[in-house]
């Protein structure tokens, strides 16, 4: 089953006078319960397809189809309850709310969701005990290494179990065994979850764990693969 | 809802110094407005109850021909067998007092010094005269038979440099136009606190002023004080006056002082304005300060799938925060202020004003409704100061905050 379907997105910046094309007609279509990779040099367009399949940036022109619907003529709040309940985020800066601890931080798309008490309790348990925080539950994000924050960044983003989850650049910021740990996480979630991954990178340690590999470059799908295990 | 006041609590906490001194600008503006209110109604409650009771009365009967600013002496213009008026009006179940007075222009002289004076007969013994008999800081009062003494203020002793038992020569026109003049002893000084009533009235026994203006049995004005003043529009209808007089109440009688009470009150909102709008200021300063700092955190909240309106929310409840801790601050501030002044005053000496009977001390005086609606007031404008950055935080483009810099 078809989670995103892109059909001929182009994304223009204008910048002053400057007129910057991100994306020129991407086509790219991700089926359900797949583990895939963007790859490409910076600048190639990455990031913005991410931002365009997690309805966080309207194409210029062109169809952008989430689990079935047309993102592209859905309005603010709208776009803002499909990525509440379809689609989860993975940021390289980690991206968690520093008021708040890691299980509140888990919690939080559920709140947002208006899930009961003892509901988003289960959860938020069962997300911390398979992203191996337990122990870490009452913790605020200062007080984590950057390899824990990013696992409660996984583990919020699969807590209203949604379709879909997009990662930009997920292990940047970490180090060899945390970045190889995070990475373990994820695919172990998209093997027993079925949730499906796609996630941007130009680290070649990520780009293996892959079972398809989107190569971008200048904005245009360049070629697709099969990573080569070592 | 919980969750959302959490998050605004633990934000205000990141920056504890900036949110207190924010709540702080809240309070310091709602104290601010508690005391000016107050002493502004300290000062206008007062002096209107001073110009009353020294002054006016609550009610005054006079010829309608009287014009109170020549001081007219003739017989005409006054009203005639004045203490049978004032018994009757006396009898009445809401008066206190009723009583006549015969007012002349005249001047006071002591060796190369003069001053002009407001000769006032009065009757000695009559109770609306108590404030001038409590105010005697020298010498005694006055009795309804002496005819060579005179009661005078503090100001005007100090300015003629006599004290009790000093001659002092009273100039002062009659009935038929002349000028009598006569010397009297200074039986007493006296002072009601409020200067510029001291320094112009002189006080005579009334009897002793008839004769000496040879207005006989004739009486200015009967000079009315009722036991409270919301009393007056309820008994001006049902006193009954010969038709050569009119019945004034202390509006009428004072409506140089309601007009500058009116104005006052103008005044005080532009104020009460400023203070707020400065207050307002603060607030909108730290939240939008707030806003920028926490930029990525919106985009965040807004990736997960937070709607603007919940955002918006969320600044909300930090601005409504900060505005219950400054009114709690405020009203802590603002009634200690207050209690202060209301037990030692505010002194303002000499005002200057003629024709406004102010007291050299101002009673700051607190009133609940003043109080409940200054609160509220500074409530709602603190919440409404949180709403333009909470329009801002809300309308913010989920990609474009997620660049912001950390």
């Amino acid at each position: 089953m078809e989670v995103v379907k892109i059909e001929n997105v182009t994304r223009v910046y204008q910048i002053g006078k400057l007129e910057t094309r991100a994306l020129q007609g991407v086509n790219l279509s991700i089926a359900s319960e797949e583990f895939t990779s963007l790859v490409g040099p910076s600048g190639s367009g990455k990031t913005t397809l991410l931002q365009m399949i997690g309805c966080l940036d309207q194409p210029t022109s062109g169809r952008v189809i989430v689990n079935g619907k047309d993102v592209t003529k859905l309005n603010r709040n709208q776009r803002a309850d499909m990525r509440r309940e379809n689609i989860g985020f993975i940021f390289q800066f980690f991206a968690l709310i520093p008021t708040l601890s890691a299980y509140e931080n888990i919690e939080m798309p559920l709140l947002l969701n208006g899930q009961g008490a003892g509901e988003r309790k289960a959860r938020v348990m069962e997300l911390l005990k398979a992203v191996d925080l337990t122990d870490r539950a009452n913790n605020r994000p200062d007080q984590l290494s950057g390899g824990q924050q990013q696992r409660v960044a996984i583990a919020r983003a699969l807590a209203p179990k949604p379709a879909l989850i997009l990662a930009d650049e997920p292990t940047a910021n970490l180090d060899t065994e945390n970045g190889r740990q995070v990475m373990d996480i994820m695919q172990k979630l998209n093997k027993d979850t079925g949730v499906t991954f796609v996630f941007a990178t130009h680290d070649p340690r990520v780009i293996n764990y892959a079972r398809r590999v989107v190569t971008l470059q200048d904005g245009l799908i360049e070629k697709e693969s099969k990573p080569v295990k070592k | 809802m919980i969750q959302t006041l959490k998050m605004a609590f633990r934000d205000l906490g990141r920056n504890r110094r900036r949110s207190f001194f924010s709540s702080l600008a809240v309070g310091v503006g709602l104290a601010m407005l508690i005391l000016m209110s107050s002493v502004v109604t300290g000062e206008m409650g007062g002096a209107i109850e001073n110009a009353i009771k020294l002054q006016s009365g609550h009610i005054q009967i006079r010829a309608a021909t009287y014009d109170e600013n020549k001081s007219s002496l003739k017989w005409e213009d006054l009203v005639a067998n004045p203490d049978e008026i004032a018994n009757q009006i006396g009898a009445l179940s809401q008066v206190k007092s009723a009583t006549p007075r015969l007012y002349a222009s005249g001047f006071l002289s002591s060796g190369n010094q003069s001053a002009g004076a407001k000769i006032t007969g009065i009757d000695p013994l009559s109770p609306a005269n108590d404030p001038y008999r409590e105010g005697v800081i020298s010498g005694s009062y006055l009795n309804p038979d002496d005819r060579d003494a005179v009661l005078i203020g503090k100001p005007m002793a100090e300015k003629l440099k006599l004290k009790v038992g000093d001659n002092v020569a009273l100039s002062l026109n009659t009935a038929d136009g002349n000028v009598q003049e006569q010397i009297f002893i200074v039986k007493g000084i006296y002072t009601t606190n409020t200067y510029g009533f001291d320094g112009a009235t002189v006080f005579l026994p009334l009897i002793k002023a008839q004769a000496m203006t040879q207005t006989e049995n004739h009486a200015s004005a009967i000079f009315i004080l009722l036991k409270d003043t919301a009393m007056t529009d309820t008994v001006i209808p049902v006193l009954s006056v010969p038709a050569n007089l009119e019945v004034k109440s202390w509006k009428d009688l004072n409506a140089l002082f309601v007009e500058w009470e009116a104005m006052a009150q103008s005044y005080i909102v532009i104020f009460y304005m400023i203070i707020l709008a400065i207050t307002a200021s603060v607030i909108i300063n730290t939240l939008i300060m707030s806003v920028y700092e926490r930029t990525r955190e919106i985009g965040i909240l807004s990736a997960i799938g937070m709607r603007g309106g919940r955002i918006m929310m969320l600044f909300l409840a930090e601005s409504s925060m900060l505005a219950v801790g400054g009114v709690i601050l405020g009203l802590i501030i603002g009634v200690l202020g207050t209690l202060y002044f209301n037990v030692n005053g505010f002194y303002i000496g000499n005002m200057g004003l003629s024709g406004i009977v102010i007291t050299d001390t101002i009673y700051a005086k607190l009133t609940m409704d003043n109080l409940v609606n200054l609160t509220i007031m500074t409530f709602v404008v603190t919440l409404l100061s949180g709403l333009y950055p909470a329009v801002m935080a809300s309308r913010m483009q989920p990609v474009a905050a997620l660049r912001a810099e950390k």
